[in-house]
């Protein structure tokens, strides 16, 4: 007995060793760890193949594909970085880069990049992956947040329907959304479960900025006219009109859909990727249409945070890894990997792609705000992460489900929310 | 050492502890034969009532193992549904299918297994003369040991993990399952020791005197007289470890690089997108077949385990 026990252990430690990593290769082809975050079945194949090709192409530069995830990819990455193991090429988001690019642990990419790929993705674009002199990571696809709604409560309800040249403006959303209310039924349905970013980067439609950076390139919060439309609309449909129920504050996108699919909310605030959900899920008889969000002072201007490609500092190879970018943003490629994930392409080559410019899943709505998207104003702010969710968080909260007015909230987000990113600039 | 059986008339049940006192008050003497109808009444549906209670009791533990296979078996319609149902309409095993096509799930499987057994074997390995020790020796030493076996629980994961993985890396045991079955060998320790120290304080001690009588020294007193008694507690404990390892997600995901060593619970995180998103039939098909490893175990070690868990809990 004690012999068997014995032998199982030792087998045991040896597959536990046989499992360990194995050593690098001297000598041979380059290998380069790409991290991708790619997680949607056709987005994986896209991304996948793609790395064979550049595979087959390039025998000497060889890509491993790895997947990452979404969850926890800040403090793996971070963890990565500080022990000099971090993958070559990143995956990742540009609202997660400011840390990072400060912190040192990213290449800088400016005289990396070949011209094409530089003029091909416009500035406003570039912006969202520049931090002090550098750029730290390719902006490549993007997400506008749009308005999912009911083509047949909106046909029978009468109402004007939006499009990108003639949208809603917000005082109009709020009128619409009254007239789709009734009993048990809602106009909209806020899934606000990160308040922060929905709110900021909506609000840039009417003005909002929040944060102002000065001459001494010091940021402070203040919360202007332009910052309180976007709140106060959602505040009012929720407390005031009724015209959207409290419960799905605190709800992510998806749990919204059944509501919406069961006729309880005529309209849903989305990011445009849910549109794959949404043709997964939906009754085979149901009609929805994808619409614009409203527009403030500013038009259709909204923020957005785009996934990015990056290079680790540390990785030995930079000017393959930056080659590498370049084959899997190419136009086509671009297209590949923005229909696969159901979002927008950020190189305007890509954009006139036919594919993106059809109705069918309103996918022509979403392209038509292309030009409109700007950076999320926290973007670049260093402890934003710290006053989002310390800060802002339980204050939009609050104000939404109505237990503080907007004064209160103005104040939080100021006072507190200044003393928190003063540390942070010090 | 001829015999390890103890000599001292103590009486032993099959987990190691004395018999329980007899009553001392003799019951209520009954009239023979059948107790009258009323109160035949009243027991059935007390019993009943038990049942009922226990059902519910169970449908309540259950419940998040039934509802993630209901998901499991619903097509993506369905799960949009706004009146979301207990059984199916049209169960499919495509969700199934689909989490293997995607993922590599049994490999992942593997994975978790090794690290998961590895780390059982080595915590009950390591914990049980620890717990011995801190035990039976009283000393300062011990009563600090233990305090700060105690405290050790309180460090989050994020305090620890950059050091670790600097650590981890100069042993070369980054992206390795050695490596990570040593993190969580680490990780279950404190609390694997704490539960068998109770576990050790429950044997009597004058059984380990009679082997000492016998001529045993401390480490056949363990082995031969001790461990054997610990048998609930040991298997409890490993059933701690085990399911901490196999249900651990976050050092693995920074421990592991290649695809082809990483664990269950990473890979699926691979359902997963931004903002939490999730492609929710497969997920719920990987995460069912994901838990069911941990039920077999417990169910293996259940018997055990019951008395296990109260052994330490009373000082006999």
């Amino acid at each position: 007995m004690r012999t068997r026990i014995a032998t199982a252990l030792a087998v045991l430690l040896l597959l536990l060793a046989g499992c360990s990593a194995g050593g690098r290769t001297g000598g041979g082809p380059i290998t380069l760890r790409f991290q991708s975050l790619a997680w949607q079945q056709e987005s994986v194949a896209a991304t996948k193949e793609l790395v064979e090709e550049w595979n087959a192409a390039h025998p000497d530069v060889r890509v491993e594909y790895v997947q990452g995830s979404w969850d926890g990819v800040h403090d793996q990455l971070l963890t990565s970085f500080e022990g000099g193991e971090a993958p070559d090429v990143i995956h990742d988001a540009s609202d997660d880069l400011a840390d990072f690019a400060y912190g040192g642990y990213l290449a800088d990419l400016t005289d990396l990049l070949p011209a094409r790929l530089r003029s091909g993705i416009p500035e406003s674009s570039w912006e969202t992956a520049t931090f002090g002199d550098g750029i730290y990571g390719v902006p490549f696809l993007q997400e506008p947040r749009v308005l999912i709604a009911d083509a047949g409560r909106l046909r029978a309800a009468r109402v004007r329907v939006p499009t990108p040249d003639h949208p809603w403006s917000w005082a109009e959303f709020r009128q619409v959304a009254k007239r789709l209310s009734g009993p048990g039924r809602y106009g909209v349905a806020w899934p606000l479960k990160e308040p922060v970013s929905a709110t900021l980067n909506l609000s840039l439609s009417a003005g909002g900025r929040l944060f102002h950076r000065g001459a001494d390139g010091r940021v402070t919060v203040r919360f202007g006219a332009g910052d309180a439309v976007v709140a106060r609309t959602i505040h009012d449909q929720v407390a005031v009109d009724r015209s959207a129920p409290a419960s799905t504050l605190g709800s992510g996108g998806s749990d919204t859909l059944p509501g919406f699919f069961g006729g309880r909310y005529a309209m849903v605030p989305l990011g445009f990727s849910y549109r794959q959900q949404i043709v997964q899920q939906a009754p085979k008889d149901f009609r929805w249409t994808v619409l614009p969000a409203p527009a403030g002072a500013d038009g259709l201007v909204q923020g957005v945070s785009p996934q990015t490609l990056s290079v680790s500092a540390d990785c030995p190879h930079k000017k393959e890894a930056a080659a590498f970018i370049d084959f899997l943003l190419r136009p086509k490629n671009m297209v590949r990997l923005a229909l696969g994930d159901w979002m927008l392409p950020t190189g305007t080559q890509a954009l006139k792609d036919p594919a993106l410019h059809t109705g069918k899943y309103g996918w022509a709505t979403g392209t038509a705000l292309a030009a409109r998207l700007r950076p999320a104003p926290a973007q670049s702010v260093r402890g934003y992460p710290e006053w989002k969710d310390k800060v802002a968080t339980p204050a939009y909260q609050e104000y939404y489900s109505g237990a503080i007015g907007l004064d209160a909230l103005r104040s939080r987000l100021e006072k507190d929310g200044n003393l928190v990113l003063a540390r942070y600039q010090r | 050492m001829t015999a390890t059986r103890p000599r001292r008339s103590v009486r032993l049940p099959r987990s190691g502890r004395p018999a329980p006192r007899q009553r001392s008050t003799p019951r209520k003497r009954l009239a023979p034969g059948r107790p009258p109808a009323p109160r035949r009444r009243t027991r059935r549906a007390a019993r009943a009532g038990q049942y009922a209670a226990l059902l519910g009791y169970l449908l309540f533990l259950g419940f998040p193992l039934l509802w993630l296979l209901s998901t499991a078996l619903k097509s993506p319609r369905e799960l949009g549904s706004l009146h979301p149902a207990w059984i199916p309409r049209d169960p499919t095993p495509a969700n199934v299918r689909q989490a293997f096509a995607e993922q590599p799930l049994a490999h992942a499987a593997l994975n978790s297994l090794l690290v998961a057994l590895g780390t059982a074997v080595v915590a009950v390995l390591i914990a049980t003369p620890m717990a011995y020790v801190m035990a039976r020796h009283r000393t300062r030493l011990a009563r600090a040991a233990t305090g700060w076996v105690v405290v050790s629980q309180a460090f989050p994961f994020v305090l620890v993990i950059i050091p670790l993985f600097l650590v981890l890396k100069n042993l070369r045991l980054i992206d390795s399952l050695l490596g990570l079955t040593l993190v969580y060998v680490v990780w279950a320790l404190p609390f694997a020791l704490w539960m068998l120290v109770g576990h050790v304080r429950a044997v009597p001690v004058e059984l380990e005197e009679a082997a000492a009588v016998d001529g045993a020294g401390r480490l056949r007193t363990l082995v031969s007289v001790t461990a054997p008694l610990l048998g609930p507690g040991i298997a409890a404990t490993a059933l701690f470890a085990f399911v901490t390892a196999w249900n651990e997600f976050f050092f693995a995901l920074v421990l592991l690089k290649s695809p082809g060593r990483q664990t269950l619970p990473v890979v699926l995180t691979h359902f997963i997108g931004a903002e939490g998103v999730a492609d929710l039939g497969p997920l719920a098909a990987a995460a069912f077949l994901a838990t069911l490893p941990s039920v077999a175990v417990f169910g293996i070690l259940q018997r055990r385990i019951t008395g296990g868990l109260l052994a330490g809990a009373v000082k006999s």
